[in-house]
């Protein structure tokens, strides 16, 4: 029965994974491409989570906060590089 | 009890999911990038919490690193999401129509 | 902003304490080498990043400053739960209700990190996104304008948080 939750779970989120996906090829902008990337890796980080469950493993855990990390300092510095043109 | 449990951290996974898929669903449909930021902001910050305390209902072991995962979220997701909207309002990306004010494009001089 | 020395060991103190407990949260267990390497590590980053900002920097450690922290927290949970309804509701509909716009509120409050706080809330709150801080003026997106005047908008998005985070770090 929960195992039936788990795999519901993701895929809604694999849904909500697609329709950002939808933003990011659409643009317009550079900027709205990036913030479809934000949401992208905060419902990847989801992924990896319900990954740990799945297989049981918790060292995926750490796999999901170190993503998180890179992945904030990646669009912090994308932005702040976009800030500056025109 | 583990039972109740278990089913308790299922039906969390699925309602943090269905958050995401709101935010997915606002990304897609909002009209300019402020409104997006806000619709991915709130509902990735949301849907993740509670998919994280879904997986500690299932796995209580893990508790204490997925609360790190959680306050690290709460803090980073605003401020990735106020450093965007800044950056997009500095380069001036074009507003929906539908914008009433803007006491801050008022306040800088701007043309638009 | 001057600051006593006194007040910058408290700073660097505090920051240890949170690297420290982060470190400790995310090994899960107290065993004699994971101990040292984190004190090393942690009083290490501390020095080098004094002058930055941490949870706790700033923070009261009063009774009245702890209780309107746990007090904070719930209204910050229960404000991020309104908000997803609130913009579940507005994607769901097919006409996309918005009116939106940036409006400029004040704050009340001294502290950088009182005020980092309250931005990042106002994010996470409904309908409402952070724009740019200057000094005391804060310029917030929203999805629906209420209202356009400064008194009347920051009663409505600023004074919530605030009464808490005034009492947590002023």
């Amino acid at each position: 029965m929960v195992d039936v939750l788990v795999t519901l779970a993701a895929i809604i989120a694999g849904v909500a994974f697609l329709l950002a996906l939808v933003r990011f090829l659409l643009g317009p902008t550079r900027l709205d491409r990036v913030v479809a990337f934000d949401v992208l890796t905060v419902i990847a980080i989801t992924f990896i989570v319900l990954a740990a469950l799945i297989e049981g493993r918790g060292i995926y855990l750490d796999v999901a906060l170190v993503y998180a990390l890179l992945s904030f300092l990646g669009v912090i510095a994308v932005a702040r590089y976009l800030e500056g043109r025109d | 009890m583990g039972l109740i449990l278990d089913m308790i951290g299922g039906l969390l996974l699925v309602s943090g999911a269905s958050f995401l898929l709101f935010g997915g669903l606002g990304l897609v449909r909002m009209p300019d990038i402020f409104n997006r930021i806000q619709a991915g902001a709130k509902t990735t910050t949301l849907g993740t919490l509670l998919t994280l305390a879904g997986a500690a209902c299932l796995q209580p072991a893990w508790g204490l690193k997925l609360l790190l995962i959680g306050v690290f979220l709460i803090f980073t997701n605003p401020v990735s999401a106020q450093v965007l909207a800044n950056a997009a309002h500095r380069r001036g990306t074009q507003k929906t129509p539908l914008t009433k004010v803007d006491h801050l494009a008022e306040d800088r001089g701007d043309k638009s | 902003m001057d600051k006593g020395k006194s007040s910058k060991w408290r700073d660097t103190a505090i920051l240890f304490a949170t690297l420290m407990l982060f470190w400790l949260m995310l090994e899960g267990k107290l065993e004699a080498d994971i101990l040292i390497v984190g004190t090393v590590v942690s009083l290490v980053i501390a020095l080098l990043y004094r002058d930055g900002l941490s949870f706790f920097t700033e923070f009261r450690f009063t009774p009245a400053g702890i209780i309107a922290g746990f007090r904070y927290y719930g209204y910050f949970f229960k404000e991020l739960f309104k908000s997803n309804f609130a913009l579940a509701a507005i994607v769901l509909r097919p006409s996309l209700p918005i009116a939106p716009g940036i409006v400029k509120v004040r704050t009340k409050l001294k502290s950088r990190m009182g005020r980092l706080m309250l931005a990042n809330s106002i994010t996470l709150t409904p309908g409402t996104l952070t724009v740019e801080m200057e000094g005391e003026w804060l310029y917030i997106h929203c999805v629906t304008v209420a209202s356009a005047d400064i008194e009347a908008a920051t009663a409505e998005i600023v004074s919530g948080f605030e009464s808490y985070l005034e009492v947590m770090y002023g």
